[in-house]
């Protein structure tokens, strides 16, 4: 661990939080604008002792995640855009199987190959529902090369605890931004690790606790393991036609994140007090709000920020509460709006949301924009 | 009453089998147990079995007594690779049927044999999508009905062992379970080999494959199997036969193998 002070790009911080928080298995495939993360764990991985692969494509390197979590490895791999939706069946299956591990998105502008340099923000919503069937995943918004290192530990610790894939939903941006990045010593830093069972009695796939967390045998250490993505039981025996097995196992998949979202979720929130007008951000552009809140302070217009660390599952309390605060709530995005659906959701018409919405060649929402929407909203 | 050896590899509780009847599933497995049998293994302690979507899937998931993970369509592979990095001590074995690992897996196959992977692939080549109903596959022989091809299969069929064997596998086999003794020793050879060792068992499914193909009978099956099957040095003079043999055997070093070698040359080296 390279603790210290660091001038690094988001990427790099990217790679020493998941070394840092006991990442031992890499599996990734080429693509930008993620390739930083993924070479400097092919530099830094075997000399820690761990596992880099690179895979044959995004659908083996997901894979092989799974299959190294399920052998105890702390996996994860790094990916954008096009390779995210390749790996979403086995995203689905992480969930299924309730296995962690944590997939990096960087960012890019889609659809499709897009402007595949350029930054977009359009996989909010692919990262909560990209995959078949009901569920509950979490997913983390980095800001700043020293957040992509902080919550890329948060992702693994999250993953650990809760058995569930953890996505890191970073941006171009924020990827290749050059920043001061502080690594805290050894002893400072917190790490989880899964909870395994002592012995073959505890059941893998059911939990009396009321976390709904089960504890997570490994493969090879001689329990009998029955793992599957078709519906299970408490044991890993598939049951494809009972509805009870079905409906219980995915309330509880869905439940022990939704009930736990209070303890998951991470916000920033600034001048709510006197807020005469609101913003909801998240990611790179988020710096830009920073900014526009401060000049509209000089102009006298008061604004209450909430900026989302976690996205998924949507911060609701954080975003409901200064809906009830502001008339107007404007959501800046580089993508068409998507989280501006679920501001609207969760203020229930309590206040007006304003999308300012960018895409195409990665130009950033400015300050300037952010705060001529702020200025006008404010004075109605 | 003696029981039956392989009961002591099984999961009793789960049997019997969801196979059909006829299903040539059943005699892939018990040229399996015997083969760890006879290399003396008194249980699978040793063994991860990966096994992606199809019928021969439920050969080890749930049957085996055994440490067994079931994976996504066509996806064993790199599962199984994940696993074989992380715990290298242990034998992992995938089964998948040709759907699973000459179709919709066939990249992973062929990069496991590239990388000579060390993994056991036995792949139950019943010529066509079982489970889903008897469509076409890549292993269908041209002129097959399936369900998918109603007028006969217009496409050439792939020779997967000789895929796997030139992309870089240690083994390479191919029997068919009309061969259950040849078929056993190659599993027991392919159990013994370090890197990428591949086994192909050409299989009936009497009731898609068979119905449509006159051979509604198991037995039909298995001897137009015989009957169709050449020696690999044979292979290609007559057309639509069954090559069976061993397409290759040889000691070239494994991925795991290298890989771990590489980590204790550059281990502890300072950024």
């Amino acid at each position: 661990m390279l603790s210290g002070v660091h001038f690094w790009e988001g990427n790099i911080a990217c790679a020493e939080g998941a070394l840092a928080a006991g990442c031992n298995f890499f599996a990734g495939y080429p693509i930008t604008p993620q390739r930083e993360i993924m070479e400097r764990m092919a530099l830094r991985m075997p000399k820690l002792g761990g596992v880099f692969i690179q895979a044959e494509d995004e659908i083996a390197a997901i894979n092989a995640v799974v299959g190294a979590s399920w052998a105890g490895a702390k996996a994860m791999t790094a990916t954008s855009g096009p390779g995210f939706s390749l790996m979403q069946e086995g995203i689905g299956y992480m969930v299924m199987t309730e296995t962690p591990g944590v997939i990096v998105d960087v960012q890019r502008l889609g659809p499709a190959t897009g402007q595949a340099t350029k930054c977009g923000q359009g996989d909010v919503m692919q990262a909560r529902w990209g995959r078949h069937g009901d569920q509950a995943v979490i997913a983390l918004c980095p800001n700043s090369a020293q957040e992509m290192f902080d919550l890329t530990v948060e992702a693994f610790n999250l993953s650990e605890q809760f058995r569930v894939p953890v996505i890191l939903l970073a941006d171009e941006v924020v990827a290749h931004l050059r920043e001061r990045v502080e690594v805290p010593p050894e002893d400072r830093l917190f790490v989880v690790n899964r909870r395994r069972p002592y012995t073959p009695d505890e059941p893998p796939f059911g939990s009396v606790r009321p976390s709904g967390v089960p504890a997570m045998p490994r493969l090879g250490d001689g329990f009998n393991l029955l793992v599957t993505g078709s519906t299970h039981d408490e044991w890993g025996y598939r049951h494809t036609s009972t509805p009870l097995v079905h409906s219980k196992l995915v309330r509880r998949l869905v439940r022990k994140v939704m009930d736990n979202a209070d303890y998951i979720v991470k916000v920033e929130v600034q001048g709510l007090e006197e807020a005469e007008v609101g913003v909801v951000s998240y990611g790179c552009t988020s710096r830009s709000v920073y900014e526009a809140a401060r000049m509209a302070e000089a102009r006298g217009v008061k604004v209450g920020h909430v900026r989302l660390k976690t996205i998924w599952p949507f911060p609701e309390k954080a975003v409901r509460e200064l809906s009830e605060r502001v008339n107007v709530i404007v959501v800046p995005e580089l993508n068409l709006g998507q989280v501006a659906l679920e501001v609207r959701r969760v203020s229930r018409e309590s206040c007006r949301v304003v999308q300012l919405n960018k895409v195409g060649g990665g130009r950033p929402i400015t300050p300037r924009e952010v705060l001529n929407a702020l200025t006008a909203w404010a004075r109605r | 009453m003696a029981r039956h050896f392989a009961l002591k590899y099984l999961r009793e509780e789960v049997l019997p089998t969801p196979f059909c009847p006829g299903c040539g599933c059943g005699i892939v497995a018990n040229c399996f147990f015997k083969a760890v049998e006879e290399l003396g293994y008194e249980d699978l302690r040793d063994f991860i079995f990966c096994s992606g979507i199809g019928c021969s899937s439920w050969i080890p998931s749930p049957h085996f007594k055994a440490d067994t993970i079931h994976t996504l369509h066509g996806r064993s592979i790199p599962v199984a690779m994940g696993v074989k990095l992380v715990r290298p001590e242990k034998k992992v074995v995938v089964f998948g049927g040709d759907g699973d690992l000459a179709g919709i897996g066939l990249g992973h196959l062929i990069h496991a044999a590239r990388r000579n992977l060390e993994l056991v692939v036995i792949m139950v080549n019943n010529m066509i999508y079982g489970m889903t109903g008897g469509q076409t596959a890549p292993t269908t022989p041209q002129g097959s009905y399936t369900s998918t091809t109603p007028y006969g299969n217009p496409e050439p069929s792939m020779d997967v062992a000789r895929v796997v064997a030139d992309a870089g596998a240690n083994y390479s086999a191919r029997w068919t379970v009309a061969h259950a003794l040849k078929l056993k020793d190659s599993i027991k050879r392919a159990l013994t080999k370090k890197g990428f060792a591949y086994v192909e068992a050409v299989s009936q499914c009497p009731t898609h494959y068979g119905r449509r193909n006159r051979m509604a009978k198991p037995g039909e099956m298995m001897r137009w199997m015989l009957a169709n099957s050449v020696p690999l040095e044979k292979a290609g003079e007559e057309p639509g036969k069954i090559p069976v043999g061993v397409y290759v055997d040889r000691d070239s070093p494994g991925f795991v193998e290298s890989y771990w070698a590489m980590v204790e040359r550059v281990r502890g080296m300072v950024s």
